[in-house]
């Protein structure tokens, strides 16, 4: 529930005494941890396991509503049958996510609509209600970036429970933003202090526009049929990096593994990009070829999405392009689609 | 570079190749796969350290294949996959045009695999020193210290198969962890599935591996699993003396069986 924003101040110094405070309180934190040379999400055991040095984490937050593998259930098999055991979803621990970009916290809504659509997944909502997002605005970007192109900006609070922006003085603007934000605030009230009149725009980073998102989803109505999925797609190796580090990007596979009598059932990370993802049992494969698994995300993300749960598919934090083996570049196709004819 | 493009639109401008794969401009410096079809194009092509890409994986790809007759840019690497591919019998030297490019990006003429064979065998194959430390280093802990340091960048694999994808020599249809009934591998991005898939890929490719290193550049997360392989490299090599992509009819050491075979394994 989005609420008028109240406006706070968390210190830099208070900021360490919070993460760790909500360590001891027994809550999980989720956050951008450096490993080797990248900077991914993990979770933290102390504050000072974060890092602020980053532009993009490269996966999502996604996980921690929709982990890489979520156990269903698990099962013995006797000569009797076979006896299931549910995964009690009721007691989830309650997850913090620091450090959100506003692009990350935004996915959020695009996976809620994909996973309440026409049937609500119990254990994705269950996840997220457990999940407070405490965002951070971006001060800096790179070429990859268009969430300005998708509805999206650097200190945008969508998605986000409270958003962080760090100001001049290094102190951080802590913008309370929904109902979840209030509870929180209210319960850590010790470490914030009250602001004044706080102008963050000057901190953001400039994120140019590329292109506008309501054209290209009223162009890419009637163009199932373009040659332009092949021509962009021709390098494309059909691997799944793109999906598994997409902050919207929901698909899975439901697989079983036992060992002897004893088994589980997990949801695991699925990919459109990958050629198994549509094959038959007889052999035959709606999608056969690469170029029409690339016409799938892309329509998917940008004329399904927006048509059926009117809510678009891409945020625009361009971890796709940045993680792609092979240069696909979002920015560059979508923009190359407004160009071509149909 | 001239020479190449040069090359390049000859063999298009006479019909004699349906389509170019080579590197042009990508994003923000990068280097990409470009597929050129059109002979007033062939000054796309580039070549500077940002095309790492083994470009030899485009030539199992159907829709790439559909072109016609194909000719491709070939850095070293390029080179011996397509003798390990060829000595695979996944094509014949009549099948395509090998744009040669020396490690200084000067166009090298090759004629058939013959010509290839003969330009591979005059260099000097090694690993970069870079990597060859790693490997040392690697090779110098404790068996405890080895299954740590893997284990923990097993940790980061999300199971994506850009790994696989991006390798040239891993062009089966159908992988062995797309089989269910039975379910060979652990599909999960666990601990155990992780490690089992990257034990098996590298086992699919010991002795295979041409050093491209172009699984470890397509890793998002940065894994160097490429390490794996180059150190199957020196296996294969110390007990067979066998070094993959140099002959365009090669057996290979791991799917042969000849009658003078080591088997002192056996006891």
């Amino acid at each position: 529930m989005i609420m008028t924003t109240e406006n706070k101040i968390l210190k830099k110094e208070s900021f360490s005494t919070l993460i760790d405070k909500l360590i001891s309180d027994q809550k999980k934190v989720l956050g951008p941890v450096k490993n080797g040379d990248l900077v991914d999400y993990a979770l933290v055991n102390a504050a000072s396991d974060l890092t602020d040095d980053y532009i993009l984490t490269v996966s999502s937050a996604k996980s921690a509503a929709f982990p890489k593998i979520e156990k269903l259930l698990s099962f013995t098999n006797s000569k009797e049958g076979s006896t299931v055991t549910d995964v009690d979803f009721n007691n989830l621990p309650e997850l913090v996510i620091v450090g959100a970009r506003p692009c990350d916290a935004n996915g959020f809504a695009a996976l809620n609509a994909i996973f309440t659509w026409d049937y609500k997944d119990v254990i994705f909502t269950k996840r997220l209600e457990k999940t407070t997002v405490i965002g951070m605005s971006c001060s800096k970007c790179d070429d990859y970036c268009f969430c300005t192109s998708v509805g999206g900006n650097p200190g945008s609070t969508e998605g986000s429970d409270i958003l962080l922006t760090r100001m001049g003085d290094g102190n951080y603007l802590a913008e309370i933003v929904t109902e979840k934000g209030s509870k929180f605030y209210e319960a850590y009230s010790m470490f914030f202090e009250p602001a004044g009149d706080q102008a963050k725009d000057s901190m953001l980073a400039n994120v140019p526009v590329k292109f506008d998102h309501k054209e290209i989803v009223s162009k890419l109505d009637g163009f199932f049929e373009s040659e332009v999925w092949a021509e962009q797609s021709m390098r494309c190796i059909g691997c799944g990096a793109c999906a598994y580090v997409c902050p919207t990007c929901a698909c899975f596979d439901i697989q079983d593994e036992n060992k002897g009598k004893n088994g589980v059932r997990l949801r695991l990370w699925d990919s459109c990009g990958l050629s198994l993802f549509t094959l038959h049992t007889s052999g035959h494969n709606p999608r056969e070829v690469q170029s029409q698994r690339w016409r799938q995300r892309i329509l998917h993300k940008f004329s399904y999405m927006p048509d059926r749960l009117n809510v678009l598919g891409c945020v625009g934090c361009g971890r796709c392009s940045r993680a792609c083996p092979a240069d696909m570049n979002i920015i560059e196709h979508l923009s190359n689609l407004m160009e071509v004819k149909k | 570079m001239d020479d190449l493009r040069k090359k390049a639109k000859e063999l298009l401008t006479e019909n004699k190749v349906g389509v170019v794969i080579g590197y042009g401009q990508g994003s923000s410096g990068r280097a990409r796969a470009v597929f050129i079809k059109d002979p007033d194009k062939t000054d796309q092509l580039i070549f500077n350290d940002k095309c790492v890409q083994d470009l030899a994986l485009y030539l199992s790809k159907a829709e790439v294949k559909k072109m016609g007759k194909m000719a491709i840019v070939a850095t070293v690497p390029v080179m011996r996959a397509i003798l390990v591919l060829a000595s695979e019998h996944q094509f014949v030297s009549d099948d395509l045009v090998v744009l040669g490019l020396s490690e200084e990006g000067k166009y090298v003429p090759l004629d058939d695999f013959k010509a290839v064979e003969e330009y591979l065998g005059a260099l000097n194959i090694v690993l970069s020193e870079e990597d060859r430390a790693m490997i040392e280093k690697i090779n110098a802990m404790s068996l405890e210290e080895r299954w740590n340091f893997w284990q923990k960048e097993f940790s980061k694999c999300i199971k994506c198969y850009a790994c696989r994808a991006a390798c040239p020599l891993c062009y089966c249809h159908r992988c062995t962890v797309e089989s269910n009934q039975p379910q060979w591998i652990p599909v999960a991005a666990d601990a155990m599935g992780n490690m089992e898939w990257h034990i098996m890929r590298a086992m699919h490719i010991a002795g295979r591996c041409i050093s491209c290193g172009y699984c470890a550049e397509a890793c998002p997360m940065d894994i160097p699993l490429h390490l794996m392989t180059y150190t199957l490299i020196d296996e294969i090599k110390n007990d067979f003396g066998a070094l993959a992509g140099m002959k365009a009819d090669s057996e290979f050491a791991l799917s042969h069986f000849k009658l003078d075979d080591k088997e002192s394994f056996i006891i």
